[in-house]
């Protein structure tokens, strides 16, 4: 019993390190952020509470409520996107297709470059007089027209995109190792019944995979709130602010626009949507294990 | 709290000094960060290097590209307790809060002894100081409001002369056009189009008419029309400009020019800098004339700023960099090479060239209007890039609308 204790204690001692760093570096600095969207500060921190002010001014920032927007059309595309392609990706490789590693490489080479270098490249591409319409033009078809880039209505879309392109090989590379980890005897089982090969995809192969699916979409949707880089080298939020995402938009008011209790109140209102997000499917999950448990 | 926050800042400052005066040499040293990366603004920062070196003084540079990661990059050490030696900014509102929180040295000893008050024009004079004491070291005046063409293209559209009315121009625009010429290369980020904004806005209310817009808030009936008629100026420049416009930085819209793509550019006397650095001469490449109908011009100005820094060696570094940056030799082959109009009033003119010589006049007669970074905080000419840049992309919009979008920013 005494044995178990010092054992525990020496645990705790270990462990306190990381518990301080925890506590002041996490959430100290959280509630640091919350403290300063109450104040009016602006270069630097001041102690000037102003109650909701920088939260009114927020919400009656046409720029900020145009970020949220296209934070939700990107996030929702983009994961969907990723998901999607990554996974016929991987049905296409799970295959046993020659040179299976070689395009497994270059599938996944996009996730090993910056979101920099995948927003630039894009930006090249896209752009009218450079890019595709460019290219096709000079190949003679003189009436195409591909400027969603430079449009105001669909320039959202082409971030998304550039971010599908990057993020599908993660997906595929997730879903190929649970496809390898399905046994042979199912297929051979659907094959004699003569079920086509798209069938048994969708109502064997898929609905087995949920768990490493679950994992990917939720490593994109953690990537969709701080998609920052991305917007900058690709459009710079732009034409107007129609690409702007909050991310750019809190970035901008610090520094920039020297603007701290509202940039504050940005990070604050982002940080509060993720919970909202994340807590009704953490409940979820904690009913199940609860539910579980009562058996 | 902030008492705590200054006490850790100085703590974190004697502890580093304390570290590095067993190093330190006798030399003046200076890490200058500044946003000077194009090949024309590099040349400029060379000159005042070279000077600075030459007067025994250990040079060490932190150039970042673009004005605001510079900035980030800078307040970011600022609070960190490791400010660099010196930091290239504008003159304006902005540096206020650097002052107020007592964190730049103030160079009033220098100043008097340089006699600085004498060799500025008196509106400078005054912008360097705060609290009565100089904190800043300009380095050089930009004219703003400046457009530059190729005379290539003009040639070759049959264009002979300036335009001297936006008639006018846009009946030049149209001959490019029509010689196959694009006729406007258009830098589409939302800084640039709001000085094209600031410069038509200038043609059309004038001297007067500008400052109190920007200066008193005035939204009274005249400062309302011109705003609009600024606005149907601008809306009009958007069937002038290419597909590939959006986003592109100042100095690839200049080399459009420059090599006889682009008949005409909006821009900051800067980018003669570009010009010159692509071995093009004034007047015979190319020619650079105000906006049409320009009473005056837009002018925006950079100096040096002076943390608070409690090494030795690099307060004396401050100081040589000071005397430097304001050496009358230093202040002419810096422009030169930057494109920039001397601010001290009393050097060697004869060196410059027509379009510098224009500007300076124009600053000596006191007919120029200050750009938004000198009269406006950053919030709000944030919110003015942002409005232009909107109003530009969004052709559906009519100026009477933009018109009281425009007078929103200074709510």
């Amino acid at each position: 019993m005494q044995a178990k204790r010092k054992r525990s204690l020496a645990a705790t001692i270990a462990l306190l390190p990381t518990w301080i760093a925890a506590i002041f570096v996490y959430i100290g600095t959280m509630v640091w952020s919350v403290r300063l969207s109450f104040t009016d500060s602006t270069i630097f921190p001041s102690s000037n509470y102003v109650g909701f002010a920088q939260y009114v001014r927020l919400f009656r920032n046409s720029r900020w409520l145009a970020s949220l927007e296209n934070v939700l059309i990107f996030g929702l595309l983009y994961v969907a996107g990723c998901l999607a392609l990554g996974f016929v990706l991987a049905a296409a490789l799970d295959r046993k297709v020659r040179f299976e590693s070689v395009f497994r490489t270059i599938f996944l080479y996009p996730y090993a470059m910056s979101f920099v270098v995948t927003g630039l490249i894009w930006q090249w591409m896209l752009n009218p007089t450079l890019g595709i319409q460019a290219t096709v033009r000079a190949f003679g078809w003189q009436g195409f027209v591909f400027d969603w880039i430079v449009n105001r209505d669909m320039a959202i879309y082409t971030v998304v995109f550039a971010g599908v392109w990057q993020g599908a090989g993660l997906v595929m590379v997730i879903a190929l190792s649970g496809m390898r980890g399905i046994s042979e005897e199912q297929w051979k089982a659907a094959q004699i019944d003569g079920i086509p090969v798209w069938r048994i995809y969708l109502s064997i192969i898929l609905p087995q995979l949920g768990p490493a699916l679950a994992a990917s979409g939720m490593l994109l949707s953690m990537g969709v709130i701080k998609t920052y880089d991305l917007i900058v080298a690709q459009t710079g939020g732009g034409p107007g602010y129609s690409t702007e995402v909050p991310a750019k938009f809190i970035m901008d008011n610090l520094f920039e626009r020297q603007n701290l209790g509202l940039a504050s109140a940005g990070a604050t209102v982002l940080v509060l949507s993720v919970v909202m997000a994340v807590a009704p499917f953490r409940y979820a999950l904690a009913m199940r294990a609860r539910r579980r448990g009562a058996h | 709290m902030k008492n705590t926050m200054k006490l850790l800042l100085v703590g974190a400052a004697v502890l580093s000094a304390a570290v590095f005066s067993a190093h330190a040499e006798d030399k003046p040293k200076a890490e200058v960060m500044t946003s000077w990366t194009s090949g024309g603004e590099a040349a400029a920062l060379d000159v005042i290097k070279q000077e600075f070196e030459k007067r025994g003084g250990v040079w060490k540079d932190s150039s970042i590209a673009g004005f605001g990661a510079a900035d980030a990059a800078f307040q970011n050490r600022l609070v960190a307790g490791d400010p660099p030696a010196a930091k290239q900014t504008v003159l304006g509102l902005a540096n206020a809060d650097f002052v107020n929180q007592g964190l730049l040295t103030p160079i009033d000893g220098i100043a008097k002894a340089g006699k600085w008050a004498d060799a500025l024009p008196k509106s400078i004079a005054d912008l360097i100081s705060y609290k009565g004491q100089v904190y800043l070291a300009p380095t050089g005046a930009h004219g703003e409001s400046w457009v530059f063409y190729s005379k290539e293209t003009f040639a070759k559209a049959g264009v002979s002369e300036e335009p001297k009315s936006w008639d006018e121009f846009f009946t030049a625009l149209d001959k490019l056009k029509a010689a196959g010429v694009l006729p406007v290369a258009w830098g589409g980020q939302s800084w640039q189009e709001s000085k094209v904004f600031n410069m038509i806005l200038l043609t059309q209310v004038g001297i007067d008419g500008f400052l109190k817009i920007y200066v008193d808030k005035d939204k009274g009936e005249a400062s309302t029309e011109g705003v609009k008629k600024t606005l149907d100026i601008l809306g009009k420049l958007r069937g002038y400009v290419d597909e590939g416009a959006a986003g592109r930085n100042w100095n690839d819209a200049t080399a459009m020019v420059i090599t006889g793509k682009a008949g005409v550019q909006f821009m900051g006397d800067w980018a003669k800098g570009e010009f010159v650095a692509a071995g093009k001469v004034l007047g015979k490449d190319y020619g650079c004339m105000l906006a049409p109908q320009s009473p005056g011009m837009v002018y925006v100005a950079d100096s040096f700023s002076f943390p608070k820094i409690a090494d030795a060696a690099s307060q004396k570094g401050q100081t040589l960099l000071a005397e430097v940056a304001m050496d009358p030799v230093v202040q002419i082959e810096f422009s030169l090479k930057k494109g920039s109009v001397p601010m001290r009033t009393d050097v060697d003119k004869s060196k410059l060239d027509i379009c510098a010589q224009k500007g300076l006049e124009l600053m000596a007669a006191g007919k120029i209007v200050p750009d938004q970074a000198l009269i406006l905080s950053p919030q709000q000419a944030g919110a003015l890039n942002d409005f232009v840049d909107e109003f530009w992309s969004s052709p559906s919009e009519d100026s009477a609308s933009g018109a009281k979008k425009f007078f929103a920013i200074f709510e």
